[in-house]
């Protein structure tokens, strides 16, 4: 897939989470505009290692926009330019023959880089794995309809469900503040019965591991709800805030 | 901080109407009896206590959150398109500078109705027509209380001599630049709250599609645009007008 746009990458180069990294330039050549911007840094890398030179380290899996991986901070926004679109899903064309785009990793405490722009979010793990389970009676599965869920409740569930995990929240946010991630995961249980007897233990415990893991607090600037791929609202964070305030007010352990 | 923050919303809108008061073509007549009246009368001194208490601890608490949520962040973007407003970015710049506004102006007139020997001014209001004369005491006049009141039965006349805090304002706000710095202040007032106060709503978890456009109504034209303008009408009527 050979193509005529030749774009200036300035690409962020750093050895590990204890040495300082900086920007390196690269003239890549030849690209389609159908490519996508992935694969655009897989021609590069191909053409890098023919040249005996470390290729650049970059997080990608699924490459259809569902997993979440693919962690790239191009020209100063999360997953790159387009609204609502992972950085597998943007394509070259969305760029002009002759730009120069600077690609850095997500920033933040709690997501240390790996190397180059690979960042290590096993926080977001940790914050999940906080939440515990659910309790689910063993046994045949009972009649879905011995369960009514309203529809507007399923609607919203379901959106936060949306969320991927990828970060890019956390990488827009000033404060580097994982409330829409963590608001995410917990409304889509809040709102279902089945979430129901853990509901307040999960809140608190989520957000005490939020904070345990150095993301900042949340100050409503909302970035994260305007560059989130998935369109998480800003909502949930209300939900969040009302869930943990109702929590910590009628639990009796701290 | 969004209880607090909405606590210091509603203390602006109450400051505000007092010191409307300014602009009654009154000699100050009603200005002075309402400063008397906030210093004086015990439930308003507890609330005013608080108030600063509230103050203080929205201000250094909400500076110690921005520290801590800059530590989140420990190495810069080189380049960086925010998709964010720029008053939500920069609450705690616009705060601190409400913070040394609240300080100078607390020292221009709190600390001197409290500190100072203030001059003396005597209203006398005829009770049938509502007539007030001005007339103001000598340099060396003093007394023991704030305000000293007299009733003449037989001219239905009442006397007030009271500390004139308006002869402060008007005295103060003709100096140019405390009017700037007035006037400036009132832009942080603006856009600290632009942001500020819708945001407390999202803290206490209230977000509803159909409370939030009363939310953001409120923001613009209660607490960025009326209060901000009601304030600065002050002292730029004091510099141009008396
Ligand atoms: C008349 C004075 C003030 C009023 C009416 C006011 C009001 C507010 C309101 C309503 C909020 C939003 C709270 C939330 O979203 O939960 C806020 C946030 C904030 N204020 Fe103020 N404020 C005032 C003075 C100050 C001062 C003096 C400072 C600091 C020196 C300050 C610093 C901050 C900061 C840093 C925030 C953002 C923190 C956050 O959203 O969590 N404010 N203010
Ligand atoms: S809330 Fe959006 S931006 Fe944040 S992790 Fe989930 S999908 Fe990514
Ligand atoms: S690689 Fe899976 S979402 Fe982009």
């Amino acid at each position: 897939m050979e193509g005529n746009m030749n774009i200036t990458l300035k690409v962020w180069r750093q050895k590990n989470k204890n040495v300082k990294g900086s920007l390196e330039t690269h003239e890549v050549s030849g690209i389609s505009e159908d490519m996508s911007f992935l694969e655009m840094f897989d021609v590069l890398n191909e053409r890098l290692i023919d040249e005996n030179k470390e290729p650049i380290a970059f997080d990608h899996d699924c490459r259809e926009g569902i997993c979440g991986m693919c962690s790239m901070y191009i020209n100063g926004r999360p997953h790159g330019p387009l609204e609502g679109v992972t950085t597998c899903q943007l394509h070259m064309r969305s760029f002009k023959d002759g730009d120069t785009i600077v690609v850095e990793p997500w920033r933040a405490a709690a997501f240390p880089v790996v190397k180059d722009l690979v960042v290590d979010r096993s926080s977001f793990d940790r914050i999940i794995a906080s939440g515990g389970f659910i309790s689910v009676n063993t046994g045949n599965a009972q009649d879905g309809n011995s369960l009514p869920i309203p529809k507007e409740d399923a609607d919203k569930a379901f959106a936060a469900a949306a969320c991927i995990g990828c970060g890019a929240c956390v990488s827009a946010c000033k404060n580097a503040s994982a409330m829409l991630f963590v608001s995410a995961k917990v409304s889509q249980l809040a709102l279902l019965p089945q979430g129901q007897p853990e509901r307040e233990d999960r809140a608190k415990k989520m957000v005490a591991q939020m904070d345990i893991e150095g993301f900042g607090s949340c100050t409503n600037t909302g970035a994260c709800a305007a560059e989130c791929p998935k369109e998480i609202s800003l909502e949930n964070i209300a939900r969040l805030n009302r869930e943990f305030l109702s929590a910590s007010l009628t639990t009796a352990e701290a | 901080m969004s209880l607090t923050g909405l606590f210091l919303c509603t203390f602006l809108v109450v400051h505000l109407i007092g010191n409307l008061q300014l602009f009654y073509n009154d000699g100050g007549y009603s200005f002075n009896k309402y400063a008397v009246f906030m210093t004086s009368f015990p439930l308003i001194k507890i609330i005013s206590y608080g108030n600063y208490f509230f103050i203080l601890f929205h201000a250094f608490w909400g500076l110690y959150l921005e520290f801590q949520n800059r530590k989140a962040r420990p190495v810069a973007y080189v380049v960086t398109k925010n998709s964010s407003s720029f008053s939500s970015r920069n609450m705690a710049v616009l705060g601190t500078i409400l913070l040394v506004y609240i300080v100078v102006h607390m020292g221009d007139f709190w600390y001197k109705y409290h500190n100072e020997t203030l001059p003396f001014v005597q209203y006398t209001e005829n009770l049938l027509t509502g007539e007030v004369v001005t007339t103001e005491m000598p340099e060396t006049y003093s007394q023991e209380t704030k305000m000293v009141e007299t009733y003449n039965q037989a001219e239905s006349t009442k006397t007030v001599i009271v500390k004139d805090l308006y002869k402060v304002v008007s005295v103060s706000f003709q100096n140019i630049l405390l009017v700037i710095f007035y006037v400036l202040a009132m832009f942080s007032v603006s856009f600290h709250l632009v942001h500020g106060f819708q945001s407390a709503f999202q803290s206490l978890g209230i977000n509803h599609p159909k409370y939030n456009p009363l939310f953001k109504f409120l923001s613009v034209w209660l607490f960025a645009i009326l209060i901000p303008i009601g304030y600065a009408a002050m002292p730029i009527y004091f510099y141009f007008f008396k």
